[in-house]
């Protein structure tokens, strides 16, 4: 193949890897950052111990993570369908990117807001703060720089599952290497998606850590 | 102002707090002084209910905290100032954000609170320093911010936990010289846990000593000094212990340049030999401690003579 070839397919790949890592880390950060809370809140000297409760959020979230992202995706096929009517195609892989991300990023947002000293939250209880108050304004803001973080460490790992996702009707640049790259020995092909993805992960790892850097007070 | 009885706090087999009887009168500064793992910092922190007692009632301002349901305790908790150790300051926010802090808890409006702010840091010593944030200041800088938001709501009690151990020297004296201007100024109540010494001494009226999860003395410094044998005296003014059997402590509460001792030797039949002593400044005056050896016909005369002019005379080991 020549560069006239490769080009006009590298782009919509590239797009529909956008799409799929976008998409699915939106919805990743909008669940998995209050499962994270929960997890800290609820534990044995948590802001609202109530440790049974935890424990089977733990349980979940561990299920989550232990299994393999293939096998995950192809298991919870009948409930992508459930949710986006199909399953193949860049909107229905975004429901398994999502369900094998949330977990992941739960626990990096449960690390995170653990580094956020206790003697910052007592002394916020000691100012008659409500737990509210204290998850909101003490929590969160401090452990933003690493909750800045974890969604980096997080967008690069979905950046890894959607190649997977793209195998099993995806699309996106992992696809593109499989078909072409493996399928078709294409192998310039392949030596560009493998220099494209590095380039991606490495613009977007740079500038997770610089904005954690610059929310950072310590 | 604050009244503490029958406190017991455990920790499974542990007794951290073990009876513990506080009586703090409004506008004074009580020290309570221990080693670490004294039950001193477990009792603090009953105060405010950060630790439930497993017995026992706390009240402050009138108000009987333990009756509390939680949204009555963080309403109480607003009138209780507390600042720490570590100075537990957001390092997400600026210094004036911190102070800002638990008035956006208590609901105060924003121009309200910029006002409040800006007068806080003119009283704490740090006017202009509002938009630095916690990890460009110094220790002592830090623990200003975090007096300024302990005052914040305007609070009848200060708690403070260990607020100077973190400081050296130098910086200790000037932040316990701001919480004694304060208590002047404001009234301010203060209740203080230390490990040092030289913070009773400094700014304290009232002391409790701690050991064991117990009190094991309290009351006015003054009195305390006064009180034969007391402990507070012995360790704010150590004489080689055991003292040898046979020879006198004088404590001296008054001017320390009265010649009693010269005073003495030239009236009486006695010798008079000095094994020990010092003079401190304390509650408002000078304390002066001596140990001496007395021998001669009229020694008991001499002792009486010392008692009459108002010091107190100890005869150790009789």
């Amino acid at each position: 193949m020549t560069w006239e070839e490769i080009l006009p397919l590298l782009w919509p790949a590239t797009l529909e890897t956008a799409q799929m890592v976008g998409w699915s880390t939106l919805f990743t950060a909008l669940l998995g950052l209050p499962l994270g809370v929960a997890l800290v809140v609820f534990d044995r000297g948590g802001l609202r111990p109530l440790p049974a409760f935890k424990s089977g959020l733990g349980f979940v979230v561990n299920i989550g993570r232990s299994l393999p992202f293939i096998v995950l995706m192809i298991a919870i096929i009948p409930f992508t369908r459930l949710v986006v009517g199909t399953t193949i195609g860049t909107a229905a892989f975004v429901v398994p990117l999502t369900v094998g991300a949330v977990p992941f990023y739960a626990r990096l947002v449960e690390t995170a807001l653990r580094e956020v000293g206790a003697d910052v939250v007592q002394a916020a209880q000691a100012m008659g703060a409500s737990r509210t108050t204290i998850v909101r304004k003490v929590l969160l803001p401090e452990a933003l720089p690493g909750l800045v973080a974890g969604l980096t460490v997080t967008v690069v790992a979905l950046i890894g599952y959607s190649a997977m996702a793209g195998t099993l009707g995806g699309g996106g640049l992992g696809d593109l290497a499989v078909r072409y790259g493996y399928q078709r020995f294409e192998t310039l092909l392949m030596i560009v998606t493998v220099v494209l993805l590095l380039v991606i992960v490495q613009l977007l790892q740079s500038l997770g850590d610089w904005v954690a850097r610059r929310l950072s007070h310590k | 102002m604050i009244q503490a009885s029958g406190l017991r706090k455990q920790y499974g087999e542990t007794v951290a707090l073990d009876g513990v009887d506080l009586h703090v009168r409004e506008g004074e500064i009580y020290g309570v002084l221990g080693q670490s793992g004294a039950g001193k910092s477990t009792l603090l922190r009953c105060v405010n209910l950060l630790e439930r007692p497993t017995a026992g009632t706390v009240t402050v301002a009138g108000q009987d905290l333990t009756a509390l349901r939680s949204a009555e305790l963080n309403r109480a908790r607003q009138r209780i100032g507390m600042i720490h150790q570590h100075f537990a300051l957001l390092s997400s926010r600026t210094v004036a954000g911190n102070i800002a802090f638990p008035l956006e808890i208590m609901g105060v409006p924003r121009a309200e609170r910029d006002r409040r702010v800006a007068e806080l840091l003119e009283l704490v010593g740090l006017a202009g320093r509002g938009k630095d944030r916690p990890n460009q200041l110094s220790g002592g800088q830090k623990q200003r911010v975090g007096i300024a938001r302990a005052l914040a709501g305007n609070p009848s009690v200060l708690l403070s936990d260990e607020a100077t151990s973190a400081l050296d020297p130098a910086t200790t004296q000037s932040i316990l010289a701001l919480l004694k201007r304060l208590n002047t100024e404001l009234g301010l109540t203060i209740l203080l846990i230390t490990h040092e010494m030289n913070v009773v001494k400094s700014v304290c009226d009232s002391v409790a000593i701690m050991a064991h999860g117990r009190i094991e003395e309290s009351g006015a410094i003054a009195d305390l000094i006064r009180t034969p044998g007391s402990r507070l005296t012995r360790e704010i003014f150590p004489l080689p212990e055991p003292a040898p059997a046979g020879s006198v402590t004088l404590t001296f509460t008054g001017d320390p340049r009265q010649p009693v001792v010269s005073e003495v030797v030239r009236k009486f039949d006695v010798d008079l030999s000095i094994l020990g002593g010092s003079i401190e400044d304390l509650a408002g005056g000078s304390v002066g401690r001596l140990r001496v050896a007395l021998d001669g016909a009229e020694t008991a005369a001499a002792l009486a003579y010392l008692r009459d002019a108002g010091l107190i005379v100890e005869v150790e080991g009789s």
